[in-house]
């Protein structure tokens, strides 16, 4: 990075310190924050959709429809996160090349799956396999994506569910009282009011997925758990410009104050967002700013 | 109908060479000096990675390496994710029923225990820690000492040096330059053992053509002296050779 930097034998104090903690390593360490920010930004809003449509499924009328939310909810929340990481992520991405297989292989006869082998022609790879390395990223990152968002999305269903379920009866008899149709008191009474109900178990759900990204790496991204062990592990003399013993320690401790400072922050986050919401509510902090306000 | 299935098996060759073109290596990244992460720029590097590509070069093929868990390494080797693997992995009959193997680039070298003191017991009662899935994982788990698991490598060495474990228990040419580094702190044990049948190319059983063509390369590598001269450079001159 910088001039001197360039014969770290010779460095000591600051100046060696300033030239280690801006290696190419160190560089990626630092963009690692910024893919976990990225994922947790994209799988929020991924996993709360997940999680409406499923109590939405699961709330319908329509046994089938119904059937498909509750079995979508059982089944992932049934499941250790770790067989999701692992098996599903692996079943996803053969079942997307299967299909990419039936369609522009020429030569069908061959088994796809044998023994534990997967084949597909190599038309067939997603991404290519002659695809810039970026594109085997993303279509990594991508899968991370769509693996956190079904798994977060079962607990977040089953929150938004109870949420639901929560919102005093008599504030739909009135609506349907007004003449509404079923549509109607869904999006005009039911969803605005049940999300305060839903908010405290969102809330733990967000926690746990801020401290759920280290299992990034199982699916062949490093995130920032990954380059903190990598960076912190002993460096022997021979090859590496900048020995050191066992500095994991430190890097951990890095990480824990990041992680502190994101859920305090969240934590200021969520309660702002629970006074907001609570304005105007038949609950009983609804009730007390409703006193409050009253002079 | 002739044309038809003449044309359909072009299609078929052209894309066998197309996939050919791009060959994907999966490395573990943490096995200095096999193959790890250069600190200075952050790219990997490694005895694994410049043979790799010189192995590629006289295979006329292009190459790209790919990081992955040591965990996982196998699974996704099979699943089609990359169409190597590179990552001091021994060749063993174990591994040999699930993938295949080109012949060795590293000879069958020592594993060693390394440890607190010289006398540090190994056997019976001794807990010894390797990293798990490995060669010598096997070996402590049959040899009546409690063996100790851990993903990487790394963490195997800083459980002895937190004395959770007696000894660690991995490839010579690994420990070695950690033991000299110590400053006499950690120590390499006398009683090596000698394990598998080298390191080898890990590949999937059908690839048959890919093997052909790094079992050519890796011969020709052999032939003319430059594989024992990449092993002395990056294992140093008392390392084993062909």
């Amino acid at each position: 990075m910088f001039e001197y930097c360039s014969d770290p034998a010779t460095l000591t104090g600051l100046k060696w310190l300033g030239c280690f903690l801006t290696t190419g390593t160190h560089q990626n360490f630092y963009w690692s924050f910024g893919t976990v920010l990225l994922l947790l930004a994209i799988t929020a809003p991924a996993a709360l959709m997940f999680g409406f449509l499923g109590a939405t499924a699961a709330r319908s009328h329509l046994p089938p429809l119904s059937l498909i939310g509750r079995t979508y909810i059982a089944a992932v929340r049934g499941v250790p996160d770790i067989v999701y990481f692992m098996f599903f992520v692996i079943a996803l991405d053969q079942g997307i090349e299967w299909t990419k297989h039936l369609f522009v292989c020429p030569d069908l006869s061959q088994p796809v799956w044998s023994g534990l082998e997967f084949k597909v022609c190599p038309d067939a790879k997603v991404p290519l396999a002659t695809s810039a390395p970026i594109w085997h990223k993303i279509y990594a990152f991508g899968t991370a994506v769509v693996t956190f968002a079904i798994v977060f999305g079962a607990f977040a269903a089953n929150v938004i569910y109870g949420a639901m379920q929560a919102v005093p009866r008599a504030q739909l008899e009135t609506a349907e009282a007004y003449g509404m149709s079923q549509a109607q008191v869904f999006r005009r009474i039911l969803v605005p009011q049940m999300w305060i109900y839903a908010l405290p178990g969102l809330s733990n759900l967000w926690l746990i997925l801020i401290k759920a990204t280290p299992l990034l790496f199982l699916l062949g991204i490093q995130d920032i758990v990954y380059w903190a062990r990598e960076l912190g592990a002993a460096k022997t003399s021979g090859n590496n410009p900048y020995p050191h013993g066992d500095w994991r320690i430190f890097y951990f401790l890095g990480l824990l104050v990041f992680y502190l400072a994101f859920t305090r922050i969240s934590e200021i986050v969520l309660g702002r967002l629970t006074a907001r919401l609570s304005h105007g509510q038949a609950t009983a902090a609804g009730e007390a700013m409703r006193k409050a306000a009253v002079p | 109908m002739k044309k038809l299935l003449l044309a359909t098996a072009l299609a078929t060759l052209a894309g066998v060479a197309a996939a050919q073109d791009v060959v994907r290596i999966g490395t573990e990244g943490a096995y200095e000096p096999y193959n790890y992460i250069d600190q200075a720029t952050g790219e990997l590097t490694g005895y694994e990675i410049e043979l790799g590509n010189e192995l590629c070069k006289r295979a006329e093929l292009k190459c790209e390496f790919v990081q992955n868990a040591w965990d996982s390494i196998i699974p996704n080797l099979q699943s089609g994710n990359y169409d190597l693997i590179m990552a001091g992995m021994s060749i063993t009959d174990e591994r040999d029923q699930v993938i295949d193997f080109s012949q060795n680039y590293i000879p069958p070298a020592a594993s060693a225990y390394m440890a607190l003191t010289a006398d540090a017991k190994t056997g019976e009662g001794a807990v010894i820690s390797a990293q798990t899935g490995t060669i010598q994982a096997g070996y402590i788990a049959e040899s009546g000492a409690t063996l100790l698991e851990f993903a990487t490598p790394d963490e195997t060495v800083a459980a002895v040096k937190n004395g959770e474990a007696d000894a660690v228990f991995a490839d010579k040419d690994y420990l070695a330059p950690i033991a000299k580094d110590s400053n006499g702190e950690l120590q390499l044990l006398a009683n090596e053992v000698q394990l598998g049948g080298g390191v080898g190319i890990g590949l999937r059983e059908s690839d048959t053509e890919l093997k052909e063509k790094m079992n050519a390369a890796i011969q020709s590598m052999k032939d003319d002296g430059t594989l024992n001269a990449m092993i002395t450079k990056w294992f140093g001159p008392e390392a084993v050779t062909f």
